[in-house]
């Protein structure tokens, strides 16, 4: 069994007077791809976004409960949230690039941390694009604006942007589910490439995407985690009846 | 009944025609009157030339120089001051908070206030209170700054244009996608290092849209001015911020009421207020323009 990289304890969460995640524990092994699935409004997205503190924008949140990263409560007083994200990244649904150019956008995190040097920023610029697999179709057009790409090559951008600040853990909330099938095709690879080094953790609304690309999957619904095992075993043979009802299709 | 509904329909159909129509025609007929008034005049030596003989001729160029310089230093003041609120009001401060209610109403209640106030209250505060302070603690009581002045005239103008700023700033800063200030705090960007590299460059139309709006109504405001800088004639330009100036708004004022024979310096008149119009008018445009393409941007 791989070492623990995340863990929670009872996170409870609400938005104003209600609840939207109740006592979720749960144990994220490193350098594997933890899949969280589950009906809209279950909570799962909700429940990704407490592990880089992004739910702190939001008014009106509050949280009950551990969540530890190495072993450290990220909800502690003392840690400091900017060096959180930048070691747990994150992908978002909708691709965000900047309005900048594609170097620039890659070069975004680095820059912030301090690193001016132009010689320095190419290399971390290049084997960014490199790991996300998408060097080879933007190398000569660094300094186009990234809003020019395809919506795929922009996720996979974003992935690059991700990288650049050498995170540990890497979260992707829905990273394909506006984009075509082959662009999906090769985000589901790079996926596969990048849990050799990073832990995953992926929200996703398709089910042959979770199968596919993850070793573990948790099924949450209505805020609750129900079930959460070996993903060959949750498509498979589930403990919950609930959970063997979502997969195969019942509801949802 | 029918019948009876067509003619009702009609009438009214023909009221508000009309009353489109009367706007209409109320712009056509000033531009017509001031065009016919004021095209002899016009010709570029009118607008570099200094006025002459008791300004019955000549041109107007210090009037345009000393707007100019007006709005220059007001924008100087009013843009950033502006700005910083509003991203203060977006960005920091809690849409319900007691603070950020009382400074919209503040903002609110500016933009209402009648601009002779605003020359009022700078003839009492920026002369009288900061200048005539300096003037007594650095100066040993010489009369400096404590007199109108371009500096005074200006800060007092920027009071006047600075709910024109917060307004399209915010609205501009409003625009900028959530998704973008999440990549970037997503990444381990500060909340200011986000303001500074994402939302603020996001915003910069809406920036040059209230710097603009601003300017265009400085450049016509003159009840403001009137007791804290502006001057009836001087033979030269302000080379100091604490030297008088001449103004467009202001020399049309005086030509009007207060020079030695009215009649005779009509075509003036008219040649110069068709300048502060067609400045006013290019400069709303612009406005307009960009913000339609920010608003464009937006959807």
């Amino acid at each position: 069994m791989k070492e623990i990289k995340i863990k929670t304890r009872d996170l409870t969460l609400y938005y104003g007077p209600k609840m939207a995640l109740n006592s979720i524990s749960i144990e994220i092994p490193e350098k594997e791809v933890t899949a969280f699935i589950g009906p809209s409004g279950c909570g799962k997205s909700t429940f990704l976004r407490t592990l880089n503190r992004m739910n702190d924008l939001i008014p009106n949140v509050r949280i009950t409960g551990e969540v530890l990263v190495d072993s450290l409560n990220i909800y502690d007083k003392q840690i400091d949230v900017v060096n959180l994200r930048k070691k747990v990244g994150m992908v978002f649904q909708k691709s965000n690039p900047f309005a900048k150019s594609i170097f620039e956008n890659v070069a975004y995190g680095p820059r912030i941390n301090g690193i001016n040097n132009k010689t320095k920023l190419e290399e971390i610029v290049e084997t960014s694009l490199k790991k996300a697999f998408i060097w080879e179709e933007v190398k000569d057009r660094l300094n186009d604006s990234a809003m020019a790409l395809s919506g795929g090559q922009q996720q996979r951008m974003c992935i690059a942007r991700t990288l650049a600040v050498e995170p540990e853990i890497i979260l992707m909330d829905e990273p394909a589910s506006a984009l075509d099938p082959i662009s999906t095709a090769k985000i589901e690879e790079l996926i596969f490439e990048l849990k050799k080094n990073y832990t995953i953790v992926i929200v996703t609304h398709n089910m042959q995407q979770a199968a596919r690309v993850s070793d573990l999957t948790a099924f949450f619904y209505l805020g609750e985690l129900i079930e959460f095992g070996k993903t060959k075993k949750i498509f498979t043979t589930p403990d919950k009846k609930h959970t063997e009802e979502y997969i195969t299709g019942r509801f949802g | 009944m029918s019948r009876k509904k067509d003619i009702t329909g009609g009438f009214f159909i023909g009221v508000t025609a009309f009353s489109a129509f009367v706007i209409i025609a109320v712009i056509i007929i000033l531009l017509v009157v001031i065009i016919k008034g004021g095209k002899d005049t016009f010709s570029w030596e009118f607008l570099t030339a200094f006025p002459e003989d008791g300004m019955m001729k000549g041109g107007i160029f210090p009037a345009i120089y000393g707007t100019a310089l007006l709005v220059l230093i007001m924008s100087i003041a009013a843009v950033p001051f502006g700005t910083i609120t509003a991203i203060y009001l977006t960005e920091y401060a809690h849409e319900k908070s007691v603070l950020a209610q009382t400074i919209r109403f503040a903002v609110r209640t500016l933009a209402t206030v009648p601009s002779i106030i605003f020359g009022l209250f700078g003839l009492g505060f920026f002369i009288k209170f900061v200048g005539g302070g300096v003037d007594d603690f650095f100066l040993g009581g010489e009369l400096k700054w404590g007199q109108p002045n371009i500096l005074w005239a200006s800060l007092t103008m920027a009071l006047l244009t600075l709910p024109v700023v917060i307004v399209s700033v915010e609205e501009a800063i409003r625009t900028v996608p959530r998704e973008l200030r999440e990549a970037s705090l997503a990444l381990g960007a500060t909340k200011w290092e986000t303001i500074k590299r994402i939302v603020i460059p996001g915003s910069r139309s809406g920036i040059m849209t209230g710097t603009i709006l601003a300017v265009s109504r400085g450049a016509g405001e003159v009840a403001p001015i009137l007791f804290t800088g502006a001057a009836y004639y001087l033979a030269t330009l302000p080379t100091s911020m604490s030297d008088q100036f001449m103004n467009l708004g202001y020399h049309i004022y005086i030509l009007a009421t207060q020079s030695a024979n009215v009649d005779q310096t009509l075509p003036i008149q008219f040649a110069t207020t068709m300048v502060l119009l067609l400045l006013t008018f290019t400069l709303n445009l612009a406005a307009v323009i960009i913000r339609s393409r920010l608003r464009r941007k937006a959807k």
